[in-house]
């Protein structure tokens, strides 16, 4: 056997069997948590050194195909790495690396100075390998019921991570998250179950081949039911409104991995569908619609904000609607315009919420009233905030902007009266984007500690005695009222600083980036090398 | 499967009126629980919503034919793949319902009830209800329940007037 046919498929599954793998390997090695973190942070750097070679690979040769279990050909589980796939792969194991290094940063820290450590190791290393597990394994997915599975992983592990510790706050918050999920997950399976009545199966690559075989009615009644599955996931508006309760109340490194990720896995869902199942969508109308609203009632919530966390959850919200507007364009600019965005978009919002958890530290609260003086604080930290602010909103010539050009551009040239009116949309939820965070600069960053609102109040209530802010339930917040700020571990920051590298690094390597989602986008919308390369020649049909 | 499909969408043309009607009650009911305050009726609709799905993939299979073993003729087994699906549908809800146990009974610990707090946004309005002019829909011996650290309060708790 040709040793290299061996290596390129045999890697697929690994994005997946690593993590679990690890999660078994730091469950046993609970006593130990050197060996967790060893374990931990190896695993998920092969991940990284895996989805390059994926990434390379699906660009020279293709989509790699790996069949699981030795069923006959179209009845197995399939995975399936194509560009779109190994792109999201390769980011997502990239951002988990990241976040897993400022968690065990925050851990160290916390265990220093002797308060109660947000990210209890002996679960938190399990759970989040899980966690990374389920999302390779979404993007992977080469049927709808394994998709399922994917959604499964992730979300049973999201479950532990956001109530993580138990305190009121969390378990409040993870309430609503729970349920939520529980509810897409059961339209979800209503969906496959409908999906598997209609055509008699699951697989991706013949449901491509089938469905353009159903009457339209069918067809429409399929596609909105996994629309709104994973709609739910994807924080679509008007099924957004789970996100801004849930998110930020987690441990800081839970909420930017989820803020950077899950929402994704749902973005991919509905780009793998859209363009693979659907491919004339009757419903490129309300899609637009929904973009539109996400994108301009999700910046309008963040600007009425006055917590820094808030704030960027509904910048998420808004910023999905990005995402929603290059898929309902149905054209191929249009879907590499959004996988650019889905790619940018991660990298950023997770440096943000990093950043955030570093502002909590230092100030001791994300809340905007009572924070101020953090240019001076940290000047490192300032810098951080003030390059991802002005890259999530779009400031030439960073990522943001080079994202949002190809999105708007790629509604220029479909040039219908709606993708005009989200054009002009986009552009108004860019510069309103710009004015909540530089809302949060000049609050949190650049104005003096004296002048934050309720600042002085808090600190003369400290000095006698009578503090009437109750004491907060989670520990995490317990220990804002802290005289001096403490330093910055220097881990923490360094793996912010990395993460914020890295979306400076995808305006440098642009040019290349947008070829590469340019060809994924065509190879999507042409559809015939994802069924070719599934599925052998006898069963397409 | 390629061979057994088109006989499959044939039979499920026919489906049983029985399951159909399970899954709908049992759907219904769920939905009706879930939009309970209380976490354990929540959970309570989950278990039935999960439970009406899972009679939804019989009626997917098909008409019911012998145990799908390896060596039975393929024309008189059902289909044994969304009995595979299922299956695996069944065992995520088992941890899930386990998981939502776990968690209404911490809730019941951490407040002495079940119910599902208050959003963040609704204790905002309900603040600036009792600070600015009481909303004819203002009940005031309502008192919100939420735990966000984020509002300007901070401490979680809506400010006294």
């Amino acid at each position: 056997m040709n040793p290299t046919d061996v290596t390129v498929t045999d890697l697929v599954p690994m994005p997946v069997l690593l993590p679990l793998l690890g999660a078994a390997l730091t469950l046993a090695f609970r006593r130990s948590p050197r060996l967790q973190r060893g374990v931990s942070i190896a695993v998920l750097a092969a991940v990284v050194a895996v989805a390059v070679i994926l990434v390379w690979q699906t660009d020279v040769n293709g989509p790699q195909v790996l069949w699981l279990g030795a069923w006959q050909e179209p009845l197995g589980i399939s995975l399936v790495a194509d560009r779109l796939s190994a792109l999201m792969l390769l980011v997502s194991a990239i951002v988990t690396l990241l976040v897993l290094v400022f968690a065990i940063g925050q851990g160290q820290a916390d265990s220093d100075d002797e308060t109660e450590s947000e990210t209890p190791l002996t679960i938190f290393h399990p759970t989040y390998l899980v966690l990374a597990a389920g999302v390779s394994n979404a993007f992977l997915a080469g049927d709808l019921f394994n998709l399922f599975v994917g959604f499964e992983i992730l979300l049973f592990s999201s479950y532990v991570l956001i109530t993580l510790g138990g305190a009121a706050a969390r378990i409040h918050a993870g309430t609503t998250y729970v349920v939520v999920s529980l509810l897409s997950s059961a339209l979800f399976l209503v969906g496959i179950a409908a999906v598997y009545a209609a055509t008699g199966t699951v697989n991706l690559a013949q449901l491509a081949i089938r469905i353009g075989d159903l009457s339209p009615g069918v067809a429409l009644v399929l596609q909105l039911s996994l629309l709104t599955a994973f709609a739910i996931k994807a924080a679509v508006f008007p099924m957004s409104a789970w996100l801004p309760d849930s998110y930020p109340t987690a441990p800081a490194p839970v909420t930017a991995v989820f803020a950077g990720l899950l929402t994704k896995v749902g973005v991919y869902a509905i780009i793998r569908t859209q363009t693979l199942l659907f491919p004339d969508s009757p419903l490129q109308g309300l899609l637009m619609w929904a973009a539109l609203l996400t994108m301009v009632i999700g910046i309008l919530g963040a600007v009425s904000q006055s917590g820094l966390k808030r704030i960027l959850s509904f910048t998420l919200v808004s910023h999905i609607g990005y995402m929603i507007f290059g898929i309902a364009l149905a054209t191929p600019e249009g879907t590499a315009g959004a996988i650019f965005y889905v790619a940018h978009h991660i990298t950023i919002q997770t440096a943000l919420f990093l950043i955030t958890g570093l502002v909590e530290r230092l100030g001791g609260t994300t809340s905007l009233d009572r924070l101020g003086g953090l240019a001076v604080a940290s000047p490192v930290l300032a810098t951080l905030f003030f390059v991802s602010a002005m890259n999530l909103s779009g400031i030439p010539p960073l990522s943001g902007f080079l994202a949002k050009v190809g999105l708007l551009d790629a509604g220029i040239s479909v040039g219908t009266p709606l993708a005009w009116l989200l054009v002009v949309g986009g552009i108004v939820t860019s510069l309103l984007t710009l004015y909540a965070l530089a809302k949060v600069w000049s609050q949190a960053f650049w104005r003096t500690l004296a002048d934050a609102p309720r600042s002085t109040e808090m600190a003369a209530a400290l000095q006698d005695g009578t503090l009437d802010v109750e004491p907060a339930t989670d520990p995490a917040s317990a220990v804002l009222v802290d005289a001096s700020p403490r330093a910055l571990p220097r881990t923490m920051l360094g793996a912010t600083a990395a993460m914020t590298l890295v979306g400076l690094l995808i305006t440098v390597v642009a040019g290349p980036l947008f070829a590469y989602t340019q060809r994924a986008a065509s190879d999507l919308m042409s559809r015939d090398p994802y069924i070719t390369s599934v599925l052998p020649v006898e069963v397409r049909r | 499967m390629t061979t057994l499909a088109p006989t499959l969408i044939e039979s499920t043309l026919q489906p049983n009126i029985t399951l159909v009607l399970v899954t709908v009650g049992l759907v219904a009911a769920g939905t009706a629980l879930a939009l309970d305050r209380s976490l354990v009726r929540v959970l309570l609709g989950m278990v039935l919503i999960g439970n009406g799905i899972a009679v939804l993939y019989l009626v997917v299979s098909g008409r019911a034919g012998r145990a799908p073993f390896v060596g039975e003729d393929p024309a008189t087994i059902s289909d044994p793949l969304p009995q595979a699906m299922v299956l695996t549908a069944i065992v995520i809800s088992l941890a899930t319902i386990g998981f939502l146990l776990a968690m209404s009974y911490r809730l019941w610990q951490i407040s002495g009830t079940d119910d599902v707090p208050d959003d963040a946004e609704d204790a905002r309005i309900q603040r600036l209800a009792i600070e600015d002019q009481t909303s004819s829909t203002y009940d005031p011996s309502e008192e919100s329940t939420t735990t966000s650290d984020e509002l300007a309060d901070g401490d979680g708790s809506p400010r006294r007037p």
